[in-house]
């Protein structure tokens, strides 16, 4: 039986259950991950997953069951279990499969190459990343170097006779590296990804987690100031990945985001412009179709400074009288469907990283950021996180600095944003950012 | 009965170590969950689940090699033990037959969460809203959400080892949002949550359950009252239960062996030297009953077991898992922790405290002129290599002149973990422990984070007050 096959199967258990409307979600993967230490292999693992999930609707209540039985009986209890559950759950309105369905084309989601990729060329690849880091004078350690890959498939099939797959491939490395001995380390972390193995460059990644690491070498407090802040992308990254959380249209509908009734309202500085992409052929969040079939397409959500819309997906967009964008995400068949980003894209300026140091002036210039998701206020927007970086003097980088906080409010923060930088890259740490540094005209910094 | 025949678990051990190894594992486990939630007054994403897999384990060296599969089948079983066996290379062998199946002692469920029926759980999600919306007319939204699940385990490994444990978690908890319109800068909103979990069966919210819903209610609603965190240098005195996460962030992961032996934590290299003043004792306790970090065996098989870290303000131990300890010659300490059969295990703490004291938490109050009162972290993270960290205070007051008086909002603390330890002046008697999930290398794990009332001389505070 092939995925669609199961899927299917899944759709008519949930039915033969008594549901009135059912989707099955099936996956399939391989992956691997290799982690090498001290020159040598450290761990090597690899995995193959198979399961399925099943939402049931039921006159406007959902259910959902899981499970890695994929036997004709296994999939009959799910089914059953689907149906049982959206019993018990209250009837919304909204809820239900999408009005439309469909397939975006997304060329190059999985790669040929990645056949060629022995188990032996991989650990060199590790390795090399290792050596790469640790070859730079002043790093102490490579505390790990990682390459990890899978190729995954998925099928989807619902009660109103749609059903579709796709398959793809994905290869990651990074590396953690350390400057420094005792009070005084510092860390560091590189890292890549591409369609297969032959996409990543060892040495870039391991150059970059040691050169992240020794631009912190000898970090100290500062004292507390207010000054110019330049975000690098990793950081851009990170912030731009919490304010698309909050765009989207559950966490507005249930009045859990800072955004809630703001569309159209001026939010950003009018050069700063975020969209998400499902279909961007490099990015990792990218597929042909959402978690429950919408073909996957492109959404401005701040184009021109303005708040441009929400991400929404069948359920949240039937509440607003909108159409889905095809935001239904799926971590995995484990979960149902949530909305979520796909890949998020902060459109690049025309400002080098040297460009924005010397209009900073003296200011700071972080690299890292921690504890964004505890030291945001998600309704009102006003945070404070611990940051790492160096400050900015006359224009360049000067000493390098920790224990510090930074703290605005997003909105603020957006607003302040004084220029942006041209040099994009992919930030995969904390869902799939496209970022670029950014010059901030202003923040609070606290140290001692 | 076991989920795999030990003479099928002696083939797959046999086929896992054909071209050698030092330690073959095979782990099994089945899992089922249910979870529910209620939002805007609605029950709704109920979700059942269950799944059955292994995994097979070869260790040779210093390396691990790894492989797992869904489904229980000798099939399957054979063929992913065999592509682990694919990987290694070693002329060593070294394997004995199994023992008897040991049963791990487990830790008591008096009401098995799934003969509850569904509507039940329903109806406590509805009571909590109730409880929650009760207790002000700021209240604007509640969620609630309930979640349960068993994880039957069994591992086999070359050492002889056939051992297995019943796991059985639920939890519940309670998110608030309160909202006052305000004149001038707009409306504000703040949040509150409050958790009640354990290593226990549905027991568990038998008495009172509602009262998590109301404490997140009070927090929220406190909130509201909240001044401008400020920013500075200050004593702080950090709240029990919750409040352990400063610990478990900031000195436990630390003491994590891997770290360790990695010399990838502040703690390496310091066995035996005075961190913290006497009086200061803390445990990672996987035994302690009901306890949500608690597991009758670790995930290798080893019995868990209370682990005194630190006593009487040295450091005496680190938290191993069995390669660890290996390597450094000593005796696992029951922290060989997984996420489940997809994972490789790895040092983990269980449930992390600080030892009770004799002070009062009115007492520790009264010795700050003005500092911070920090009940409650919404969450944290830490450099373990440089025991840098920082925490989001979720419910936190000012103290003046040896008084709680306002609530503050925004503040967040800053730190260093072996600065802050040796900054620890006082330990109340109140020892709570709180239901936390940890991650760590991509794995989430239910950790028991707690303390005492615990006061810190000084810690950097970030604030929002200008």
């Amino acid at each position: 039986m092939t995925l669609e096959d199961l899927a299917q199967a899944g759709v008519e258990a949930a039915l033969a259950a008594g549901a009135s409307d059912a989707e099955g979600w099936c996956e399939e993967s391989v992956s691997r991950e290799i982690r090498v230490y001290n020159g040598a292999v450290e761990s090597l693992s690899d995995a193959g997953g198979r399961g399925i999930g099943i939402r049931a609707f039921l006159e406007g209540r959902s259910g959902y069951a899981y499970g890695t039985d994929l036997g004709e009986q296994g999939i009959r209890a799910l089914g059953a279990a689907a149906h049982a559950s959206a019993a018990i759950s209250d009837p919304d309105e909204h809820a239900g499969l999408p009005a439309e369905f469909g397939v975006t084309p997304v060329p190059g989601l999985e790669s040929a190459e990645m056949a060629e990729w022995t188990t032996e060329r991989k650990i060199e690849l590790a390795l090399a990343v290792e050596r790469a880091a640790r070859s730079r004078e002043g790093i102490s350690q490579v505390e790990q170097a990682v390459f990890s890959d899978e190729e995954s498939s998925a099928a989807i099939a619902n009660s109103r006779g749609f059903s579709a797959a796709y398959s793809a491939s994905q290869a990651w490395a990074y590396a953690s590296a350390f400057a420094g001995e005792g009070d005084d380390l510092m860390t560091g972390i590189g890292i890549d990804l591409g369609r297969h193995p032959g996409e990543l460059d060892p040495d870039a990644i391991g150059a970059e987690a040691a050169d992240r690491a020794l631009a912190l070498k000898g970090a100290r407090q500062p004292e507390s100031r207010r000054c110019p802040v330049v975000l690098d992308a990793f950081v851009a990254a990170s912030f731009a990945g919490f304010i698309g959380s909050m765009l989207s249209a559950d966490a507005v509908q249930r009045g859990r985001s800072l955004f809630a009734g703001r569309e159209g309202e001026v939010v950003a500085e009018p050069s700063f412009v975020l969209v998400d992409d499902g279909r961007d052929p490099g990015g990792p969040g990218s597929a042909p179709f959402d978690g429950e079939g919408s073909a996957t397409r492109r959404t401005p959500l701040i184009d021109g400074g303005r708040l441009a819309g929400y991400l929404y997906d069948a359920r949240t967009a039937r509440k607003d009288g909108r159409s889905s964008t095809a935001n239904a995400g799926r971590r995995s068949y484990r979960t149902p469907p949530v909305v979520g980003t796909t890949n998020l894209l902060i459109e690049p300026g025309d400002a080098t990283l040297d460009e924005l140091l010397a209009q900073a002036g003296d200011g700071l210039y972080v690299t890292d950021v921690a504890g964004l998701h505890s030291g945001v206020n998600p309704v009102s927007g006003t945070f404070s996180v611990g940051a790492t970086g160096r400050l900015i003097a006359g224009g360049e980088l000067g000493r390098p600095v920790r224990e510090i906080t930074i703290a605005s409010d997003l909105v603020g923060m957006l607003r302040a944003v004084a220029a942006i930088g041209s040099e994009s890259r992919w930030v995969p740490l904390a869902g799939s950012v496209k970022a670029v540094p950014l010059l901030i005209g202003e923040m609070a910094v606290s140290g001692s | 009965m076991t989920m795999v025949d030990p003479e099928l678990a002696a083939r797959v051990l046999e086929c896992a170590l054909e071209r050698g190894g030092d330690l073959g594992e095979l782990y099994v486990e089945d899992r089922r969950g249910f979870a529910l939630s209620l939002d805007d007054g609605k029950v709704e994403r109920p979700q059942a689940g269950t799944e059955r897999g292994a995994s097979v384990r070869v260790v040779r060296g210093d390396a691990s090699y790894f492989g797992h599969v869904d489904g229980l089948g000798e099939d399957g079983l054979l063929r992913v033990a065999a592509s682990v066996a694919q990987a290694v290379r070693s002329d060593v062998t070294a394997s004995r037959p199994l023992g008897p199946s040991r049963p791990a002692a487990g830790h008591p469920v008096a009401q098995r969460p799934e003969d509850v029926d569904a509507a039940s759980k329903a109806a406590l999600l509805r009571s909590c809203d109730d409880r929650a919306r009760a207790a002000g007319d700021e209240v604007i939204q509640v969620t609630v959400g309930y979640a349960e699940g068993r994880r039957r385990v069994e591992i086999y490994n070359s050492d002889g080892l056939a051992a297995s444990d019943d796991r059985t978690r639920t939890r519940l908890t309670t998110q608030v949002v309160a909202r006052r319109s305000g004149a001038g800068d707009g409306p504000r909103v703040e949040t509150g949550s409050d958790t009640r979990g354990g290593h226990a069966g549905f027991e568990l919210f038998a008495e009172d359950a509602e009262a998590v819903a109301e404490s997140a209610a009070r927090k929220a609603l406190t909130l509201l009252e909240a001044v401008d965190a400020p920013t500075g240098r200050l004593p702080v005195v950090v709240g029990n239960g919750f409040g352990g996460v400063l610990l478990h962030e900031a000195v436990g992961h630390g003491l994590e062996s891997d770290a360790v032996q990695k010399r990838a934590s502040v703690y390496a290299g310091r066995l035996g030297d005075q961190l913290a003043q006497p009086g200061v004792t803390a445990y990672d306790d996987g035994r302690r009953e009901g306890e949500w970090g608690s597991d009758g065996i670790d995930d290798e098989g080893t019995p868990t077991q209370r682990t005194t870290v630190i006593e009487d303000g040295r450091l005496v131990s680190y938290l191993y898992d069995l390669i660890r300890a290996r390597a450094d010659g000593v005796e696992s300490t029951g922290n060989g922790r997984r996420e489940s059969f997809r994972h490789l295990p790895m040092p983990r703490m269980t449930n992390t405290y600080f030892a009770p004291g004799e002070a009062t938490p009115e007492e520790l109050i009264a010795g700050v002129g003005r500092g911070l009162y920090a009940v409650s972290f919404g969450g944290g993270q830490v450099e373990p290599a440089t025991g840098d960290f920082v925490f989001g205070i979720s419910e936190g007051y000012l103290i003046e002149d040896g008084k709680v008086t306002a609530p503050v909002r925004g503040a967040t603390l800053v730190g260093n973990g072996i600065e802050a330890l040796a900054a620890v002046d006082g330990i109340a008697g109140d020892l709570h422990i709180a239901t936390g999930y940890c991650g760590k290398g991509g794995q989430q794990v239910p950790a028991g984070v707690g303390q005492p009332h615990v006061r810190i001389r000084e810690l950097t505070v970030g604030g929002t007050a200008q």
